[in-house]
């Protein structure tokens, strides 16, 4: 008997990644794998150890509560801590959006070199931090500070009588601020002429027409209009800025006198470097409403004025 | 008088010249099109005029006087962009009062003014609305309001239909020209669309690589163009063009017809092989070429639909004509001339 050729059934395999059930969740697998371990994970740790009395050298679980809260509130450095941060924060996206907008509408503006110049802006991100803070370091330096050099050259500052820029508390906080703010410039130049690019030129003939002069242009026109670009640029700099621990522990390592810590570095100082991991967890946690309620505010915000 | 005026004006980007010595008058209450293919600086031309950009030089009058150096917003002018330019995040109410509010006026005044421009318009009930929830009908409503608010010398419309469907085109259309004899504010409106010149314009002023070709009422452009240019840039199909001796002859296609339809008249014959023809509802256009005459191209005639085409048929010779009266001739450089 002759076999008659018949067309094999083709596995049903060959068509598994058409399938849409299938393909989503193994492509978005990675994306929660990585949230869950990286994110999720540690979060739930951090609340773990934080009611522990657990530390580095007594590492046995004990159950204690809100303690460890209670504890960290009514230290004198957590609560500098706490306004630091808020100073910290503030004050350097206040300082890094508002430069990033104007070197952005100079950047705007057609000149010979503006390539050049806009590259040149986008410089403070690509240098590791690291590296960077330690020139800043230097600029703050007790002796060889470039910044003093200056301000007793044109004789704004008494030779005599040096500001100490790292080893006054005052000082010492305006000096981490305007470094993170100096991270933060790049991002907020970038921002802020995407959003100049994305006003559409009609509207700003109109505008013009219309009889609007420059400054109400650029507030009642520009800025209504790309204000939810701006707000996504706050939201990403105040939860960058809250949780960053680099620019401080590089620059002042807290001091003097646990004068400049914010949340992330006095976290470290107690639950790392001093090993006593139920505070530090505790102190952490404080990181946590606050961004909370940052960013539905800031969400909400935005939804209102989507257009 | 003139409501708006350019004398010699030229415009260079660089070393591309964008308009090249263009002068042109709209008058009080008159509907002036420039019509010109994209990219011929009727665009440019009119940006000049608002003040959005310098001219290389030339004068710009509005209203009598000399304008050069007033800035936009002194000019008296109002302007209507292609895609139209509404501020997104104002309602329709504060798009319209904008205007007025940048002019200092006093709030009732504002009021009143902006209701009258929103009811001349019908859209006082979107008032509440943002751009982004209006329809194109309504957003050209809305800018035409916001120029209309300021009480201008002239409007200046830059391509205000383009962004409409074809048929919602055709009414906005209308309602344009309705609009504009109700306000009878002087107008000028940039179009590459002949049907929008021909059908909106008093007159039309056609521009051609920066310069202007010829200005007169829409049935001069049509039945007398200046140039070949003309010529061929108005009606579809446009202007037969042949060569003869010392230029060209051209003839509408309209008036190219199978000689038996031409009784009467003093005609010039043409043998024309038909090569195919387009059934277009309304009408037939049939395409072809003349013997022993060399085209400027394909030679088309058009024929009304319910006309009879017996006899017609792709690939053979007819006898077609045009009456003596219908022919134009230019010269070398392809400027019209009175006779061959």
């Amino acid at each position: 008997m002759t076999a008659i050729a018949v067309d094999a059934p083709r596995p049903k395999s060959r068509f598994l990644l058409d399938r849409p059930e299938l393909v989503g969740p193994l492509f978005i697998a990675p994306a929660i794998l990585y949230v869950f371990v990286l994110v999720a994970l540690p979060f739930f740790l951090a609340i773990y150890y934080s009611v522990s009395a657990f530390t580095v050298f007594d590492p046995n679980y004990q159950f204690v509560g809100l303690k460890n809260f209670i504890d960290v509130i009514d230290s004198s450095i957590f609560q500098r801590t706490l306004i630091n941060t808020f100073i910290f924060t503030i004050g350097a996206q206040v300082i890094g959006l508002l430069l990033g907008k104007f070197a952005a509408m100079l950047l705007m503006q057609e000149f010979p070199g503006r390539g050049i110049a806009r590259a040149l802006v986008v410089l403070p991100w690509a240098v590791p931090v690291s590296l960077a803070t330690l020139a800043w370091l230097w600029m703050f330096d007790s002796l060889y500070s470039v910044i003093n050099w200056t301000l007793v050259a044109i004789g704004l500052m008494d030779p005599a009588r040096r500001w100490q820029w790292l080893g006054q508390q005052d000082l010492a906080m305006i000096a981490v601020t305007v470094v993170h703010a100096w991270r933060l410039f790049p991002f907020g130049v970038v921002i802020f002429i995407a959003g100049f690019t994305s006003v559409p030129n009609d509207v700003l003939d109109a505008a013009t027409i219309d009889g609007a002069g420059f400054w109400r242009r650029n507030y009642q026109i520009i800025l209504p209009i790309i204000a939810p670009i701006i707000m996504i640029a706050v939201i990403f700099g105040t939860v960058f800025t809250f949780t960053d621990l680099s620019v401080v522990y590089l620059l002042t390592k807290g001091g003097p006198i646990n004068g400049t810590h914010v949340l992330g570095s006095l976290a470290f100082q107690v639950g790392i470097l001093s090993g006593d991991v139920a505070h530090g967890a505790a102190i952490c946690l404080f990181l946590f409403p606050f961004l909370l309620v940052a960013v539905i505010f800031l969400l909400r915000a935005l939804r209102r004025r989507e257009i | 008088m003139a409501a708006v005026a350019v004398n010699e004006i030229r415009k260079k980007f660089g070393d591309v010249v964008a308009v090249n010595g263009i002068s042109l008058e709209a008058r009080d209450g008159e509907f002036m099109v420039l019509l010109g293919p994209s990219g011929c600086g009727k665009t440019t031309l009119l940006r000049i005029i608002a003040g959005l950009e310098k001219p290389t030089s030339g004068q710009i009058l509005i209203d009598g006087q000399v304008v050069n150096d007033i800035p936009p917003r002194g000019r008296g002018i109002a302007m209507v962009f292609q895609s139209y330019g509404l501020y997104p995040h104002l309602t329709v109410w504060n798009n319209i009062a904008f205007p007025l509010r940048t002019q200092g006026m006093a709030r009732d005044e504002i009021k009143r003014k902006v209701e009258w421009a929103a009811g001349l318009l019908g859209i006082d009930h979107l008032a509440q609305r943002r751009p982004r929830e209006l329809s194109g009908g309504e957003r050209q409503r809305v800018a035409l309001a916001r120029a209309l608010v300021r009480d201008p010398t002239a409007f200046l419309l830059d391509e205000p239909l383009s962004n409409l469907d074809a048929k919602l085109r055709t009414s906005a259309r209308s309602e344009l020209k309705q609009f504009q004899r109700t306000v009878r504010t002087a107008t000028i409106y940039v179009t590459h669309d002949q049907v929008e010149a021909m059908g909106l314009g008093d007159r039309i002023a056609v521009i051609d690589h920066g310069r202007l070709r010829q200005v007169g009422t829409p049935s001069e452009i049509y039945e007398h163009p200046a140039d070949e240019f003309v010529a061929s840039f108005l009606g579809t199909p446009p202007m037969n063009l042949i060569e003869r001796e010392g230029g060209s002859m051209g003839f509408r296609p309209e008036n190219f017809l199978p000689k038996e339809l031409l009784n009467g008249a003093a005609v010039v014959e043409f043998p024309f092989r038909v090569d195919r023809v387009e059934y277009l509802g309304s009408e037939h256009i049939l395409y072809g070429s003349l013997e022993g005459r060399a085209a400027k191209r394909e030679v088309t005639a058009k024929l009304p639909a319910h006309a009879t085409l017996k006899g017609i048929s792709p690939g053979a010779w007819h006898v077609f004509a045009v009456r003596e009266t219908e022919l134009r001739y230019f010269d070398r450089e392809g400027r019209r001339t009175q006779h061959p």
